[in-house]
C-alpha cells in the first residue's frame, strides 16, 4: 500500500488500540520480575515475587478455589446450555420463543443487580453463602452464553444430518453421539472455555456470595489490593495470562471455527 | 425390496391438510416418482413413508406389514437427501459404512460391504477423502452409496438431482436408472420437474394440494391426463373449454371438436400432435379437427419449431410444436389452418 496520509491515520489508530489493549498487561507482567515493591526504576530482574507468591496461603487457596468452581461451572454449565441449545433449535415448543428472549437479560443486566439480588434470594431460600452458592451463581450467569455459542454451532447445519442417521439406522442415541455431537464439538469446547472464563473471572458475584474466610482469586486480590498492593499480584497476573493465552492458542489451532460444515 | 402399500393417509398441519387421504401402491421393485408443484404433500407423503411425519390417519405397510408406529431407525429404508446430508466430519468410508457400523456389523464384512457400494456408484480410491472435497455429483452418488449399502427395503429419494446442474443432472439420471436396475431395489422419488419424472419413472403419481391426481406409466398419464391440471403439469398443453353437444365438445365460437371417448365441458391435445398448414391447404382435410387462425409467433429452434396462434373464440393462443421437415417457416400474420386427430383428443375434468 502506498504510504499516503490515510494509510498512516490508519496504521496509527491500529497502533494506538494495541498499544492502550496491550501496555498496561505488558507493564505489569515486566513489573512482576522487578525487584522493586513500589514500581521502582532501573528495572531489575528477581524472581522474588513469585517466590513469596508461592508461600502466600491465602492467595494460592483462593486460586485453587477459583479453577476448581471455573471447571465445575464450565463442565455443568456446558453440558446443561449445551441441552438447552439443542431443544431451542431442534424441537418447537410452546413458549420457546420466549424463552430465548428470556436469555438475554442476564447478560445485560449489571452484575452488582445480579449479585445482590442473589444474595438476597439465596439467604431467603437458605441456600446461603459458600463455595456451593458461588458455584451456583456462576452457572446461572454462563448458561446463557453457552446457549448462543452452540446454538450459533448448530445453527450451520439442519436437521437432515441427524435424519439421515436415522435413516441409515442409527438410534437416537448413537446419531446423538456419532455426529451431532462430533460436529457441534467446536461449538462444545468454545462454550466451555466461555464458561471457564466467565467464571474465573467474576468478581461481584463471588464477593457477595463469598462468606468470610472464603474467596476466589478475584475476591482475593481485591481484598490485597485494599490492604496494600504488593507485586505478588503482578506475579499471579502474569501466571494467569500466560495460561489463558496458551489455552486460547491451543482451541483456535485445534478448530478451525466455522470454517468447517 | 418390498412392495409399500399407502392407504387414505391423512396427515394435518393446523388447518392445512398437506395429505388429504391418499392412497398409492408401490410395486416391488419399481422406480416411482412422486410429482407435483411446491406445497403439493409429495415431500410429506415421502417423510411419512421414511417415519419422520406420524399421519393423523390411514396405514403405510410395507410388504403387509404396517410401520406407521415403527421409528424411523427401524424401518430399514435408505434415502438421499436433497443436499445429500453427508456427515462432514466423516471420510467417505465412513459415510458409506455409517448404516454398518450403527447395526454392528464386523469390520471386515463392513469394509467389504463400502468397496462394493463405492465400486457400484463407480467412486473407488475416493474413500480417504472428506464430503467437502467432492464435487456435487460424487457427493450425490455417495450419498446413494450410503442409503443402499444396508440393503433397505425401500429407497426414498428427495429431489435427488435438484441441486445439479443441467449437463450433469442428464447423465446423473441415466447413472441412478441404472444402479436402481441393478440393484432392483423400490425406489420412490420427489420431484418438481416433470420431465425428470418422465424420464426415469416406471410409474409417476401426480399430487396436487395433499390429493392424489392421477397414477400411470408415464406415457399414458402424459398422453391421458384426467384432469386440466395434470395435462397442464406435465408438460405443455392446450385447453379447449366449452360445452358439450352430443358426441362433440363445442367451442365459444361455434367450432367444434371431436374427442377420443365421449366428449365434455373440456378437453386437452398437446402441441406436438397439431399440425400447422397454410389456409387453404387441401391436406387439412385429412384431420378430424381443424381450426382456422393467425400466427401470432413462430420461434424456430433448430430441430422443431414452435407457433403460438390465434384463433377467434379461444381464450389462449394455441401452441404447436412443428419437426422441422419440410417448407419455410410460417411468418407471423399469416393465415394458417390447425389440424389434428381425435384420437388425440383428450376429454378432461377441471
Amino acid at each position: 500500500m502506498e504510504p499516503t496520509a490515510t494509510c498512516w491515520i490508519v496504521r496509527a489508530y491500529l497502533g494506538l488500540v494495541l498499544i492502550f489493549l496491550y501496555l498496561p498487561i505488558a507493564v505489569m507482567m515486566l513489573m512482576a520480575f522487578n525487584s522493586s515493591a513500589l514500581y521502582e526504576l532501573p528495572f531489575v530482574f528477581d524472581t522474588i515475587w513469585f517466590e513469596k507468591l508461592a508461600s502466600n496461603q491465602r492467595l494460592l487457596t483462593a486460586s485453587l478455589n477459583s479453577v476448581v468452581i471455573a471447571a465445575i461451572n464450565a463442565v455443568v454449565a456446558t453440558a446443561l446450555g449445551t441441552l438447552a441449545a439443542l431443544a431451542f433449535a431442534r424441537y418447537s415448543f410452546r413458549g420457546r420463543r420466549l424463552l430465548q428472549m428470556l436469555l438475554f437479560p442476564p447478560i445485560t443486566i449489571p452484575w452488582l443487580i445480579i449479585g445482590t439480588s442473589m444474595l438476597v434470594f439465596f439467604f431467603w431460600t437458605g441456600i446461603g453463602r459458600g463455595l456451593h452458592a458461588i458455584l451456583l451463581g456462576h452457572v446461572a450467569l454462563s448458561l446463557p452464553y453457552v446457549i448462543v455459542v452452540v446454538g450459533a454451532r448448530l445453527a450451520s447445519f439442519g436437521p437432515e444430518l441427524e435424519e439421515a442417521a436415522a435413516t441409515l439406522g442409527a438410534k437416537p442415541g448413537q446419531a446423538f453421539f456419532r455426529v451431532t455431537v462430533p460436529i457441534l464439538a467446536p461449538g462444545i469446547v468454545a462454550a466451555s472455555l466461555f464458561a471457564f472464563a466467565v467464571s474465573f473471572d467474576q468478581f461481584v458475584i463471588s464477593y457477595f456470595l463469598a462468606p468470610p474466610g472464603v474467596s476466589t482469586l478475584p475476591v482475593e486480590i481485591y481484598t490485597s489490593i485494599r490492604k496494600g498492593f504488593t507485586p505478588e499480584i503482578n506475579a499471579i497476573s502474569s501466571i494467569i495470562i500466560l495460561v489463558s493465552m496458551g489455552l486460547l492458542l491451543l482451541v483456535v489451532r485445534n478448530y478451525r471455527f466455522g470454517g468447517e460444515r | 425390496m418390498s412392495r409399500v402399500d399407502i392407504e387414505n393417509l391423512v396427515k394435518r398441519y393446523g388447518a392445512v391438510a398437506a395429505l388429504d387421504g391418499v392412497s398409492i401402491a408401490f410395486e416391488n421393485g419399481e422406480f416411482f416418482g412422486l410429482l407435483g408443484p411446491s406445497g403439493s404433500g409429495k415431500t410429506t407423503l415421502l417423510r411419512a413413508i421414511a417415519g419422520f411425519v406420524i399421519p393423523d390417519a390411514g396405514s403405510i405397510r410395507f410388504d403387509g406389514e404396517r410401520v406407521e408406529n415403527v421409528p424411523v431407525h427401524r424401518r430399514q429404508i435408505g434415502m438421499v437427501f436433497q443436499n445429500y446430508a453427508l456427515f462432514p466430519h466423516l471420510t467417505v468410508e465412513e459415510n458409506v459404512a455409517f448404516g454398518l457400523t450403527v447395526r454392528g456389523t464386523s469390520r471386515d464384512d463392513a469394509a467389504k460391504r463400502v468397496r462394493e457400494m463405492l465400486a457400484l456408484v463407480r467412486l473407488e480410491g475416493l474413500g480417504a477423502r472428506k464430503p467437502r472435497q467432492l464435487s456435487g455429483g460424487q457427493q450425490q452418488r455417495i450419498a446413494l452409496a450410503r442409503a443402499l449399502v444396508t440393503r433397505p427395503k425401500v429407497l426414498l429419494l428427495d429431489e435427488p438431482l435438484g441441486a445439479l446442474d443441467r449437463r450433469l443432472r442428464q447423465a446423473m439420471q441415466v447413472e441412478l436408472r441404472e444402479i436402481q436396475r441393478t440393484t432392483g431395489i423400490t425406489t420412490i422419488f420427489v420431484t418438481h420437474d416433470q420431465e425428470e419424472a418422465l424420464t426415469l419413472s416406471d410409474r409417476i403419481a401426480i399430487i396436487d394440494q395433499g390429493k392424489l391426481i392421477q397414477v400411470g406409466a408415464p406415457k399414458s398419464v402424459y398422453e391421458r391426463p384426467g384432469t386440466v391440471f395434470a395435462a397442464q403439469f406435465l408438460g405443455d398443453a392446450n385447453l379447449f373449454a366449452g360445452t358439450q353437444a352430443g358426441d362433440r365438445l363445442q367451442l365459444a365460437g361455434g367450432d367444434t371438436i371431436r374427442t377420443a371417448g365421449p366428449a365434455g365441458a373440456a378437453a386437452i391435445v398437446r402441441p406436438e400432435k397439431l399440425t400447422v398448414l397454410p389456409a387453404g391447404d387441401g391436406r387439412a382435410a385429412g384431420f378430424d379437427n381443424r381450426l382456422e387462425g393467425t400466427i401470432l409467433q413462430a420461434v424456430f429452434s433448430g430441430a422443431s419449431v414452435t407457433y403460438r396462434i390465434d384463433v377467434p373464440g379461444l381464450k389462449d393462443p394455441l401452441l404447436a410444436f412443428m419437426q422441422n421437415q419440410e417448407g419455410d417457416v410460417l411468418q407471423p400474420g399469416t393465415r394458417i389452418v390447425a389440424g389434428w386427430s381425435a384420437a388425440h383428443t383428450v376429454t378432461v375434468t377441471a
